[in-house]
């Protein structure tokens, strides 16, 4: 399939005795941007390394544009930002940037380029063990751009960035899957990942157990919408009597609510007139849907 | 692939010249060799041969505990230190092979090694030769000595990459690294010198024991440095050994062993998990 930048189906591989994914099926499109999330020893880190190629599979099969994982031309294809990086202390990043681009092929002029797009320019002939975790979780990034890979796969790309940094590594990858390069991102920052993904795709215990847009995920969750209404003076009392809810305090209650009910709860609402002076409407998040699908505690 | 090898030596030099491993080295080597030429100057004229001689058979005993000693701390952090800082992962998902990464890294090392095993035996012979005189015979030690250190080297580079392959953490690959330095320099001699002296002369020192020792990579390099001048074997006392052997043994000690070991480096970075 040419419009298939990473295709996985039906994974399987265990270290040992202990399995850590399961039947593992998953596809990217060209451009696509996918958030992967689980818990830590869920299995994200594992499946970027047998898409990589890195680590054989048990069972089932990977291949990236067309071509086997770990091949040759899977290899070119694909770009890689490993999970709490490191580089080596005594080089300068243009030096390491120069090495990783001469492994990938690309002419040694694109790294200056690379390094200014990434806010490095200026610390590019400082040696990177003087330099803050940001910087070289930048340096990273910089390394996933060299060459225009097909598929990029980012293990916690955005741990150890400051806010405006975690800003500019969206714009960078929103220019990445514009250029038509696929992106999956393997995180913990839910709220982040919302607006920033196209799909989400989620593990537990290495079983893939949801995978789709946010809004299909919502819809299939079918997880209660909150109405948060605040009362006018103190008739909250009064408004609980009529419509139900849980009092939050003094002033304020909390509907819960299927998203199918929800317009009807609003009418009820809207029809206490003068008795409410405000009211708020929450959608389930995305740590809730996460919540939901992989099995209550916190990512 | 000789693009990406050279990539990777060209790194690997430079973080060793940066963190003065290059010039420790060659300094190490140089001191040594000079201390050891001028205080081993006093049997020169008991045994009628010149001082770069005397100097050779010393700088022999030294380059033998202090070449392995140089390559493993050269070596054990290889691949051990890539895992610990995820770059080894990153480094592999390029079109690097793994073989190709090792022969960067011995390429490197080996560039750092041997100009301070030349410079300081160099520099040491030609002191001694100045100071006491030298010959052909003497002079043709000397480079013998060069040569085999850096394929002594060879060896123990290799084997360092293969311990940092299996280790799990860069201590431990550093602890385990003693250890065969201990093992192979040290324990080994001791042990056959005790089975030597308890055998008092039998089987074991007439027939295996000359073997025993063309089998470990430090001392088949004394030995073939020793069979190649018989003045050298002479001023270190360990003709008895070498005459007992065929004459190619310990060449062929010294040649194959850091083809075997780079093929045992090669194999365990090929069961490393990145």
């Amino acid at each position: 399939m040419a419009d298939s930048a990473l295709s996985v189906s039906a994974v399987s591989k265990a270290y040992g005795a202990r399995p850590v994914l399961r039947e593992v099926s998953l596809e990217l499109r060209v451009g696509e941007r996918v958030a992967l999330l689980g818990h830590n020893g869920a299995g994200k880190t594992t499946l970027m390394k047998l898409a990589l190629g890195l680590v054989p599979a048990d069972s089932g099969t990977i291949s990236v544009a067309g071509a086997a994982a770990g091949s040759k031309a899977a290899r070119a294809s694909t770009a890689y930002l490993p999970e709490a990086l490191a580089f080596h202390p005594a080089l300068t990043g243009r030096e390491q940037l120069g090495l990783f681009a001469r492994l990938a092929g690309v002419s040694r002029a694109e790294v200056s380029g690379l390094l200014g797009r990434v806010g490095l320019g200026d610390a590019a002939d400082r040696r990177i063990g003087a330099w803050s975790k940001g910087m070289r979780q930048r340096l990273g990034l910089a390394q996933v751009l060299l060459g225009r890979p097909a598929l990029a796969l980012l293990d916690e790309p955005t741990s150890g960035l400051d806010p405006v940094s975690r800003h500019e590594f969206y714009a960078i990858l929103d220019e990445m899957a514009a250029q038509g390069t696929a992106v999956l991102i393997a995180s913990h920052a839910l709220t982040e990942l919302e607006a920033r993904t196209d799909r989400i795709a989620i593990l537990r215990d290495g079983r893939m157990v949801a995978c789709g847009a946010l809004a299909r995920l919502r819809a299939e969750a079918a997880l209660p919408v909150r109405l948060r209404v605040t009362a006018k003076g103190d008739r909250a009392c009064d408004i609980q009597a009529r419509v139900g809810g849980r009092r939050l305090n003094g002033a304020s209650l909390e509907i819960l609510c299927r998203p199918s009910e929800k317009m009807a709860r609003l009418a009820e609402i809207a029809s206490l007139g003068p008795l409410v002076a405000d009211l708020d409407i929450a959608q389930p998040s995305l740590e809730d849907i996460y919540r939901h699908y992989s099995g209550g505690a916190s990512p | 692939m000789i693009a990406r090898i050279f990539a990777v030596a060209g790194i690997e030099f430079r973080i060793a010249r940066r963190n003065r491993w290059a010039l420790t080295a060659a300094l190490l080597m140089l001191v040594f060799a000079l201390a050891l030429t001028f205080a081993g100057s006093a049997p020169t004229g008991t045994l009628g041969v010149d001082l770069l001689t005397v100097s050779v058979a010393s700088m022999t005993t030294l380059a033998v505990y202090l070449t392995p000693l140089l390559a493993l701390l050269l070596s054990f952090d290889a691949v051990v230190g890539e895992r610990e800082r995820g770059s080894l992962a990153l480094l592999l998902s390029y079109r690097l092979t793994r073989g190709e990464l090792l022969a960067g890294k011995l390429a490197a090392h080996l560039a750092v090694l041997a100009p301070a095993m030349a410079a300081g035996f160099g520099a040491a012979g030609i002191a001694a030769a100045a100071a006491g005189g030298a010959g052909p015979e003497s002079l043709a030690a000397l480079a013998r000595l060069i040569g085999s250190s850096i394929l002594l080297g060879a060896t123990f580079l290799a084997l360092g990459y293969a311990i940092s392959a299996l280790a799990g953490s860069a201590a431990g690959s550093a602890g385990i690294a003693v250890g065969l330095w201990l093992v192979l320099v040290v324990l080994y001699d001791l042990g056959l010198l005790g089975a030597v002296v308890a055998d008092d002369g039998g089987f074991f020192t007439q027939a295996l024991f000359p073997w025993l020792l063309a089998l470990n990579p430090a001392d088949a390099f004394r030995l073939w440095n020793v069979a190649g001048s018989g003045q050298v074997a002479l001023a270190s006392g360990m003709a008895g050994a070498a005459d007992a052997l065929p004459g190619g043994a310990p060449f062929a000690s010294l040649i194959l062993w850091p083809a075997a070991a780079l093929g045992l480096a090669r194999l365990a970075i090929s069961r490393t998990a990145p």
